[in-house]
């Protein structure tokens, strides 16, 4: 808590009330509190920001990988064969025997039937329902993965912040909203309408039963994590959270309150995602989520545009998805290394293009692995939702097999591929240089146009599209959500081909793949997991501090020992955790203020000798726009006007005799009698004055009154006071 | 420091826009248009003004384009690559991939069919359009460390923005063209309020008011409709991008309703090639068209075909779109030629056409004849048609975009010079905006805003944006409710935030200016403030205090009577709200305080401040001690006054 006493240091707020100082605390320092460091691709981090008074929310995510311990719906035969011994029974039948055998079942391995079989409630970030929705101000959204828990804060009353968010990500977002609402409906449809109560396996004696894997994931380590399941949103809170999103373009600016200017900046993780820059009065922010330097469809990581700000908030926290291998393998990174690059050899390090080509090769191993899997007439499943790998791994595979001669249809289903098919083509303002390039060249944007048209590709909105049964062909390649196996059409796809050995499912790593197959087992198909690019990379993080050159950085705990920084850093490193809340201290004493020419003609300098300064009252409005002060010579003829030659505030002691020979010279006189003040001030003396008129001047120590019988010579007095003091 | 803002092109007419608008040190040119009725040097802008020396990198910082029409883009190529400027261009996404579509239809035109010698060549435009760096509307674009620039939506025509600029303090919006009424495919150009010194805008239609244009398009539509129905052929002379999509848009609506079977034509690839474009930027279009990619892209043309020239003579009605708009060569030209002279066919012509184009020349009045070059005549028998809804802002789309920036100042350019004369009168009369409409190769200059950039202390922030309520007329209800009621009139409580910066502004060597509060400017310099006040004790004689008692209270009299010397306050307090006007005058039992003047009732035998000599009846004076600060000095005398004239003034 060093940071606390910061709080008492400046003197002038030692005697303020305590409300009144939390109220400074506010707005001198900044807090930053880690809700949530997510984990991977899907589950993006969550953060609160105070700054300015204002309370900022970053991203708002799901854990959709919280899902697999729910049981998917049962389809086919199987659905028959499961009645007889599944969780689904009505538990009023259960009795003691049954209980027991379960009790036994703890402690050993999970099985398909260890699953919930109810309608699956969805887990927001842990720690966002402790905290009270209607004080957050402002939200911004990175990621359409960072949008997904937002219609539970928008339907909540009292729910009253700004939500921004990119075009593009608002529009993803609602895509993959609308697309999970509709794949729940089949659960809806196979449980019935869910009661709004509290549901069974939530209950303690209920959750007792289950393996301590399972429980873990509902109530989380600590068993904090029970508030934070909910029942899933309906379309209708789909559509209002998307009313309530004011959406923006790259680099386009808003202002907050007339304090914040905010700016959303391509991160290059997916088409659309975005960092953020929010610029206020007093410090210049730079928000960093998980970012790629060289996408192959997005619009590059803007990294220049973050450059020069006074802080950095390192969200990116893939590196720490991908850890467990460089733990002992790789050396750690110091600064040391990095401290005699120059800058244009840091800006170079970050554009190398080796991550670039390593995950096309991850991809052409994909493809041939497909490939593969088709000549022994089997299918190939991609449940991969990751739109950048979807749309490229569609370019790719089709590519390849034009070029192996393999005739096999492409299909992809779900609720809203063809409109996100569609979308895609339409946003070439949000895509990599080569894309635009096509733009300019007049092709489509990605290749599944063409695919379309040429019927190698086939969109369908669900596995029983009437188009669909049609048009059936096996082997085929389908794409189609979820990636967590327990929603949409995959369910379907792996209870059809789980037991072709030839068949190929492709995986992204990085989940419990053992648990997500768990309904599907015994499982004959191949799996490939496979991990792609979600951020930056651990040794890209330094040289890109470097880059930006920001005063003051704030890591992730579990970086430090990651990045290690020497002494000599240019900047000041913070490490925050999940749920404590890190207070920065304030970089400049003072606020910028632009001062209006007009008002600047009116100065009056008065030049302080001894101090070597130049000082002049100055009085307007002042207005808060666009992240700045301003200050105007307000609009009524000030009525400083009158008084504006004389000063009104004095210091300094004033010296008698001085006084006497300047009263002199204005023909005054005047005579010193020393002595015990009218007050009791000890050291007051009295002067008076008796020609030409009759007046007194009462000198203490920290003030003097002059009595006059009439303006003009009281008047005088103050003048022949003000010369001998100094004053302003 | 003045903005300086050089018109090379579209001064007083319609044509080659360009103007070089130099600020704070930063030289921009907006828009490198051409001529399209001239075939001389008067068809580009005079860039030899920018730079005498021809060295138009170091002239110019950059060059922004609005959109891909010719009169603003068409001398582009021949700028970068002729003339040799090799700065940063700018324009938005949409421009940027059709521009090069429009400029290679030119080339064609000039040198296939025109026979001229190329101003430029198709590698030209390659190169040309190299240079340029694409922008999305709204994105902040900063050029360089001190320019800024972003475009805004402009409707007219796909991609169309104007551009706000910024260097400074100081801030331009320059329009190009603009349209703020939606059409068929595009939206109404759209702007935040904006802080500007000028405001550069188009002015085609500097003193038209148009109406709906729906009756217009329906009347369009019924002219087609009733000449393919006589067999006709119908031939739209357009410029490939923009008005074609326009009318297909509306055409193909109505064959569908209509259900007819006519074909449509397109005179090039270059249309069919143009909508692929408008299908992958269909973001940029009106609401209505963009709400419809996912399901059939409006640029989905279904009853568009490829015209081939050996159609032209085939029997049958058939309607065409044909390059150029204003039938100043190229296939529209062949194709009118050949199909002018019969009755069954129509021709429509777009609302604008150049001066000295064919265009021109069937707008003007009905020509039986028209003489096509010195030698060669043609018979024009068909019917005309001409267009009237047109992608630019009318006169009251102008004053109304004018007045929403309310910018310190107006350039008009882009229209005809006694209509602008007439817009300008009615800028500065109604608005009171200064606003000028310069000729070619003028240069107007104009004062910019700055700003001097200083620290400021937070508790002079935070003491700025405290809330200052100023009660006015707070009338004494608690104290003596009964009083007022009866006798007078109630006050309506009036409160107003009057927060005022109050500061200082120290000035240090070798140190940022900065602003304190008054309170820490003490505790910077280490110095104990002196406080010099002033103080007035003097007599007011208890009789006439009496008498005012009787007439002003008379209800209560015996009450006051008892409470004796307290209730003289109270007295002083209804006069003084009587006889001073504005004054916050607050009354608070002990004391009557007036901004920093108060006055009280003056108990002790010899005050220091009683310098007045005492009234004769020195023992019927009540004695009253006022002190205030040198802020209020006048006010203070004034009251004193108002006091003491009560004394001496009723005797």
């Amino acid at each position: 808590m060093y940071f606390l006493d910061l709080f008492c240091q400046p003197g002038e707020f030692k005697g303020l009330p305590y409300l009144q100082r939390q109220i400074f605390v506010l707005f001198i320092f900044m807090k930053f509190t880690c809700l949530s460091k997510g984990g991977g691709f899907h589950f993006p981090p969550c953060h609160v920001l105070n700054v300015c008074g204002f309370r900022i929310l970053f991203d708002c995510p799901l854990d959709l990988s919280a899902l697999t311990i729910f049981s998917p719906v049962p389809t086919g035969y199987r659905a028959v064969v499961d009645e007889k011994d599944s969780d689904c029974q009505p538990y009023s039948t259960l009795d003691s025997d049954c209980v027991t055998w379960k009790r036994q079942k703890i402690g050993k391995p999970l099985d398909a039937n260890d699953l919930i079989c109810a309608v699956p409630w969805y887990k927001i970030v842990k720690y966002l329902h402790l905290w009270n929705v209607s004080f957050i101000d402002v939200v911004l959204i990175s990621s359409p993965m960072g949008m997904l828990g937002l219609p539970f804060l928008t339907r909540i009353k009292g729910f009253s912040a700004k939500i921004y968010a990119t075009e593009v990500t608002a529009r993803l977002g609602q895509l993959m909203m609308e697309d999970l609402v509709s794949m729940h409906m089949e659960f809806r449809q196979f449980y019935g309408p869910e009661g709004s109560t509290f549901p069974r396996w939530m209950e303690e004696e209920e959750l007792d039963l289950r393996p301590s894997a399972l429980r873990e994931v509902v109530l989380g380590k600590d068993g904090a994590e029970l508030g934070g399941w909910m029942p899933l949103y309906s379309a209708a809170d789909v559509k209002h959270c998307l009313q309530k999103v004011q959406t923006l373009r790259y680099a386009e600016e808003v202002c907050y309150n007339g304090k914040l200017v905010i700016k959303a900046f391509s991160s290059g993780l997916e088409i659309g995602t975005c960092n953020w820059s929010i610029n206020g009065p007093k410090r210049d922010i730079a928000f960093i989520s998980s970012s790629i330097f060289v996408p192959a469809h997005a619009m590059s990581f803007d990294y220049h545009a973050l450059q020069g700000k006074d802080i950095v908030l390192y969200s990116d926290l893939s590196s720490l998805d991908t850890m467990e291998g460089i733990e002992d393998g790789y050396s750690f990174l110091t600064t040391d290394s990095f401290s005699t690059l120059s800058w244009e050899e840091s800006a170079q390090s970050l554009l190398n293009t080796s991550e670039h080509l390593e995950e096309r090769e991850k991809l052409y191993y994909l493809c041939s692995c497909a490939a593969d899997s088709l000549k022994a007439s089997g299918s190939v499943l991609i449940p991969i939702n990751r739109l950048g790998t979807f749309i490229q791994l569609l370019e790719q595979i089709s590519a390849s097999l034009e070029s192996s001669s393999l005739k096999v249809p492409i299909y992809v289903i779900s609720s809203v591929a063809e409109e996100l098919l569609a979308y895609t083509n339409v946003i070439p303002e949000w895509l990599c240089k080569e894309r635009q390039e096509k733009l300019f060249s007049g092709e489509p944007l990605f290749a599944h146009v063409e695919l379309i048209k040429d019927n190698k590709l086939h969109v369908f909105p669900t596995v029983h599209s009437p188009k669909l049964l049609i048009n059936w062909q096996e082997p085929c390649i389908v794409f189609c959500p979820h990636w967590c196996l327990r929603l949409g059409p995959v369910v379907h796809l792996l209870h059809r081909w789980s037991g072709d050995p030839n068949s190929l499912l492709v995986l992204e790593s990085g989940h419990d793949a053992q648990l997500a197959l768990l309904p599907f087992q015994p499982m004959e198909m191949k799996v490939l997991q496979c991990s792609f690019l979600s951020g930056i990379k651990l040794p890209k993080i330094l040289p890109l501090l470097n880059v930006l050159q920001p005063k003051i950085t704030l890591l992730p705990e579990d970086l430090r020992q990651k990045v290690r920084f020497t002494n000599v850093n240019p900047f000041s490193v913070f490490h925050y955790s999940e749920n404590k809340t890190l207070i920065i201290p304030s970089l400049k004493d003072s606020s910028e203020l632009e001062i209006a020419t007009d008002l600047a003609f009116q100065f009056q300098w008065r030049n302080l000798k001894h101090e070597n300064m130049n000082i002049t009252r100055l009085k307007g409005e002042l207005h808060v726009a666009h992240g700045k002060h301003w200050l105007h010579s307000g609009n009524k003829p000030s009525k400083s006007n009158s008084s504006k030659s004389r000063p009104l505030l004095h210091w300094g002691t004033p010296d008698l005799e001085t006084l006497l020979s300047i009263l002199s010279k204005m023909g005054i006189n005047a005579s010193v009698e020393q002595g015990v003040g009218v007050e009791g001030s000890k050291k007051a003396c009295i002067v008076h004055v008796h020609d030409p008129k009759k007046a007194l001047i009462e000198i203490g120590d920290t003030g003097t009154v002059i009595s006059a019988v009439d303006e003009n010579l009281a008047s005088l007095i103050f003048e022949a006071m003000d010369s001998i003091l100094d004053g302003i | 420091m003045a903005i300086e803002c050089l018109v090379l092109g579209a001064g007083q007419q319609v044509g080659k826009s360009c103007v070089v608008v130099s600020m704070n040190g930063k030289r921009i040119m907006f828009d490198c248009g051409m001529d399209m009725a001239y075939h001389d040097h008067r068809r580009h802008p005079d860039f030899s003004r920018i730079s005498e020396y021809g060295d138009f990198d170091k002239a110019l910082t950059c060059i922004v384009i609005t959109h891909f029409h010719l009169d603003h883009i068409g001398a582009l190529p021949y700028f970068t690559e002729v003339c040799g400027y090799r700065g940063p261009i700018y324009m938005t996404y949409p421009t940027k991939a059709l521009a090069p579509s429009m400029l290679e239809d030119y080339r064609k035109v000039m040198v296939e069919r025109r026979g001229e010698e190329e101003q430029f060549t198709s590698e030209h435009i390659v190169e040309c359009m190299k240079k340029v760096i694409a922008v999305d509307v709204k994105q902040t674009v900063q050029v360089d460390k001190d320019l800024m620039i972003r475009a805004y939506y402009a409707g007219h025509v796909l991609g169309a923005a104007m551009f706000y600029t910024k260097v400074g303090d100081s801030a331009i919006v320059y329009t190009g063209d603009y349209n703020m009424t939606p059409d068929r495919h595009l939206g109404a150009a759209q702007i935040d309020r904006l802080q500007l010194d000028l405001l550069i805008t188009e002015s085609t239609y500097a003193t038209t008011i148009r109406d709906s244009k729906y009756g217009r398009e329906a009347e369009f539509l019924k002219a087609v409709h009733k000449c393919v129905l006589g067999g006709g052929k119908v031939l739209i002379p357009t410029f490939a991008l923009g008005r074609a999509q326009e009318l297909c848009i509306l055409l193909e609506d109505y064959w569908e309703r209509m259900n007819l079977k006519i074909p449509i034509y397109f005179s090039s690839g270059l249309t069919m090639q143009a909508n692929m474009y408008y299908k992958m930027l269909i973001s940029w279009t009106s609401q209505k068209v963009k709400e419809t990619y996912s399901t059939r892209n409006a640029f989905d043309f279904k009853h568009v075909l490829n015209f081939d020239r050996s159609m032209i003579s085939a029997p049958g009605p058939c309607v065409l779109f044909a390059t150029p708009g204003w039938i100043s060569g190229g296939f529209s030209l062949e194709v009118f030629k050949q199909w002018a002279p019969s009755e069954m066919n129509l021709i429509t012509l777009p609302g604008y056409c150049a001066a000295g184009t064919i265009g021109h020349k069937l707008m003007s009045g009905k020509p039986s004849k028209i003489d096509l070059d010195k030698d060669t005549q043609l018979d024009v028998r068909c019917q005309i048609h001409q267009l009237s809804f047109s992608p630019h802002t009318d006169a009251k789309g102008i004053m109304d975009l004018v007045k929403f920036l309310s910018p310190k100042h107006v350039i008009l350019v882009h229209g005809e010079k006694p209509k602008m004369a007439t817009l300008k009168g009615r800028i500065y009369s109604e608005l009171g905006i200064r606003c000028d409409d310069p000729a070619n190769n003028e240069t107007v200059c104009i004062p910019s805003t700055h700003h001097v950039e200083v620290g400021a202390s937070n508790t002079f922030i935070r003491s700025s944006l405290n809330p200052n309520f100023n009660f006015s007329k707070m009338s004494s209800e608690d104290e003596s409710d009964s009083r007022l009621k009866d006798g007078k009139f109630m006050p309506w409580l009036q409160v107003k935030d009057e927060r005022a910066a109050e500061g200082i502004l120290v000035e240090e060597k070798g140190k940022r200016a900065k602003i304190v509060h008054l309170d820490e400017f003490l505790l910077m310099l280490g110095e104990k403030k002196h406080d010099i006040r002033f103080a007035y004790c003097f007599p007011i004689n208890t009789d006439n205090l009496e008498d005012t008692k009787s007439t002003d209270v008379s209800s209560s009299s015996n009450a006051l009577s008892v409470s004796g010397r307290s209730s003289w306050l109270p007295m002083l307090y209804i006069k003084l709200s009587d006889e001073l006007s504005g004054g916050n005058i607050q009354y608070f039992g002990e004391q009557i305080q007036v901004e920093s003047f108060s006055v009280s009732l003056c108990l002790k035998d010899r005050c220091p401040y009683r310098i007045v000599d005492s009234p004769p009846n020195k023992c019927e004076a009540v004695f009253f001690c006022c002190a205030w600060s040198i802020a209020d000095e006048k006010l203070a005398w004034k009251i004193i006054s108002i006091l003491e004239n009560r004394n001496y003034g009723t005797l």
